[in-house]
């Protein structure tokens, strides 16, 4: 497949922040790609700057291998699905739809055959000629859908499309917009800050922070593979623990030595050698617990501990476990009934254990502490803010 | 549920003002419209139509008509330039609002009567900019600027600006201007979004600065008086004319009634305009349920 969008070298601040850093990578023709990322990550201005709301600092983007850096926003074959809908309200739901088309200025037997038939993928023939403020907000959001989509888009952006709607109506939202997806074909550039969002319906999905690009890759490859620490702890828990390879073992595996906690083994994949400060990550779904001791095997890290803490969480239970200086976080699901033993409770000595596959080692430097997120936070209003005066 | 006396109480402080100061005043006029004038410019004896029939008189019809000409194109002219400056105020930062916003509100502390005089001395022949724009090659030398009905206009214009330009930027400040991004978006141009999007958005507000600029115009008589000479006369003009120097009440009232006629039916026509626009949603709102 031929690339849709791509972005080289993409530069833009707002007065001193740099919103976007050097960001460049690819979008493929029909992906459904998202852009996830914290508030402030720049994930918002790179839509603006796909869809022609803003001007780049420096850089190019490309569309079809055709450079659309300097041409107007009305002028690019681009539409976008706004956040808060941005139905026209003085227009009826047919007309909200027609405007594009209108502007284009098609026949009039083309508009109505268009707009008929997008009504029917949104189901909203009924509605047609209601004004926005007389129907419901997944409606809205439906309408802004096909508005956008009427006009043939070569790549439909859509800015948090379901930010503003309650979490059942999100999610068949979600399963509505991904249908359109595959019956649609075109390119979908998808702006989130909610992870799940991104790795339910997303091909690809790339991680921004803080204006830079963290990790481009399918959901699976961000969960099981982050390449940063910042990725690792974005997409789902997990326990992050600071330590030194203090022996290499075996061929692809490394015992590491981590302060106050007892020695680790973990596959490196990293080429790391003995001596090495290390940041290493397991996630809470991988760990065992039990208050039985595990048997003994080559490849196992296998520690005591004691429960601090346990929270009910419907699905699974989350635990908070005291490992000598650390706490680490578990989940276990409840198939209960399956283990043969009673609920561990407050306070129980339990084992906990995991395979050396499951853990992974990163860069250690890359730590998101907690005052950079305060920092980054302030960034995103500065954003807003710079972006309001617009 | 409120309770008969209740709604009465409510009611009764607005509806005396209503009484005293807008329901008297009228019908008094509307009855002196109808009664002859006395030699001492007192009202006369007995009914007459002579009042009503003397307004059809072509002198009076060209002052009616030169009334709601002046008042139609100062709306409109203010109308133009408010638009846009409603549209620039809405979008600014707050601190470069509020200094703008306060720009304009500033001559309103200066007395209406001074304000216009000024305007006299500076088109006066031997004013400041008369000078300047004689010096700058813009008007001949023997131009007049002042006492024709262009100086009328502007000073009209000036005064009522700032009533076009306040109700505008009130509904251009609700304007969420995300529509506008999300019209560039479907390809219109920035004027296609003005007029597509923004101006239907702030309809009401259009609506009111109308309102705002046209009920004052009509009844303006203190700028055509000072600026405008002779020729240039309006119905607020004559109706001063007639009470002041000629003591003749019911020549005048029959005039006032004419003028409060022709301010009160183009706000008929935009109330129902505004009432229709609601009764549409409010049916299709009740289909909706």
């Amino acid at each position: 497949m031929s690339d849709s969008l791509e972005f080289d070298n993409v530069i833009k601040g707002f007065g001193t922040v740099k919103a976007l850093n050097e960001v460049s990578f690819s979008i493929k023709k029909g992906e459904f790609f998202s852009l996830l990322g914290p508030s402030g990550c720049g994930k918002t201005t790179l839509l603006r700057l796909v869809a022609g709301f803003e001007k780049l600092d420096s850089g190019r983007i490309l569309l079809d291998g055709q450079d659309i850096t300097n041409l107007p926003a009305n002028q690019r074959p681009i539409n976008t699905v706004f956040q808060s809908y941005a139905l026209f309200p003085h227009l009826n739901v047919w007309d909200n739809i027609a405007f594009g088309l209108r502007i284009a200025k098609h026949s009039k037997a083309y508009i109505k055959k268009e707009v008929e038939a997008m009504l029917a993928l949104i189901q909203m023939e009924e509605h047609a000629y209601k004004k926005p403020d007389y129907i419901s907000g997944g409606q809205k959001q439906r309408v802004a859908i096909a508005r956008a989509l009427v006009n043939r888009p070569r790549v439909l952006l859509l800015d948090e499309p379901l930010a503003a709607l309650d979490l059942k109506l999100r999610q068949r939202m979600l399963l509505e917009l991904d249908l359109i997806h595959d019956e649609v074909g075109i390119t979908f550039l998808y702006v989130t800050h909610d992870q799940n969002e991104a790795m339910a319906v997303s091909d690809r999905i790339a991680i921004l922070n803080r204006g830079k690009l963290e990790q481009i890759g399918r959901p699976i490859d961000l969960y099981e593979a982050p390449k940063s620490s910042f990725v690792a702890a974005f997409i789902g828990d997990t326990n992050f623990l600071d330590g030194w390879v203090a022996e290499q073992k075996l061929k692809e595996y490394s015992l590491l030595s981590i302060e106050n906690f007892p020695k680790v083994l973990c596959f490196n994949d990293k080429q790391l050698s003995v001596g090495d400060p290390v940041h290493m990550s397991i996630r809470p779904e991988k760990i065992h617990i039990s208050r039985e001791r595990p048997a003994d095997r080559p490849l196992i890290n296998s520690m005591p501990g004691i429960v601090e803490d346990i929270i009910y969480q419907g699905d699974h239970t989350k635990f908070g476990v005291r490992v000598d200086g650390h706490r680490m976080t578990v989940f276990q699901q409840h198939s209960r009934f399956l283990l043969d033993e009673s609920p561990i409770t407050w306070n129980d000595k339990v084992w906990l254990w995991w395979h050396p596959d499951d853990g992974f080692i990163l860069e250690r430097y890359q730590m998101m502490k907690e005052n950079d997120v305060e920092n980054s936070f302030e960034k995103s209003e500065q954003e807003q803010s710079e972006l309001g005066k617009i | 549920m409120r309770t008969k006396i209740e709604e009465v109480g409510l009611t009764f402080p607005s509806a005396l003002w209503l009484i005293v100061f807008f329901l008297i005043p009228t019908s008094v006029i509307i009855f002196y419209a109808f009664k002859p004038g006395d030699l001492y410019g007192g009202i006369g004896e007995g009914w007459t139509l002579s009042n009503i029939l003397n307004l059809f008189n072509p002198r009076h019809l060209a002052i009616l008509w030169r009334t709601v000409w002046f008042s139609l194109l100062t709306t409109g002219i203010c109308l133009l330039v408010a638009l846009p400056t409603g549209f620039f105020l809405a979008q600014i930062s707050l601190k470069n609002r509020r200094i703008l916003l306060l720009l304009i509100v500033v001559p309103f502390w200066t007395s209406f009567l001074i304000r216009v005089f000024a305007w006299k001395s500076l088109l006066h022949p031997e004013g400041f900019l008369k000078k300047a724009l004689v010096a700058l090659h813009f008007v001949h030398e023997d131009t007049l600027l002042l006492y024709n009905a262009g100086a009328v206009l502007l000073v009209m214009v000036y005064t009522y600006l700032p009533f076009a330009i306040l109700p505008l930027f009130t509904a251009a400040e609700k304007f969420n201007f995300n529509l506008f991004e999300a019209a560039m978006d479907l390809g219109a141009t920035r004027s296609r979004a003005f007029y597509k999007v923004f101006i239907p958005s702030i309809k009401p507000g259009i609506l009111t600065a109308f309102l705002m600029v046209f009920i004052p115009a009509m009844g303006a008589y203190v700028i055509p008086d000072i600026v405008g000479g002779v020729n240039n006369e309006v119905l607020g003009n004559k109706i001063a004319q007639r009470t002041f120097v000629d003591r003749d009440l019911p020549e005048a009232s029959a005039l006032s009634l004419s003028l409060a006629l022709a301010v009160l039916l183009p706000m008929m026509v935009i109330f129902c305009l505004q009432a229709t626009g609601s009764d549409k949603k409010k049916s299709k709102k009740a289909s909706n349920s």
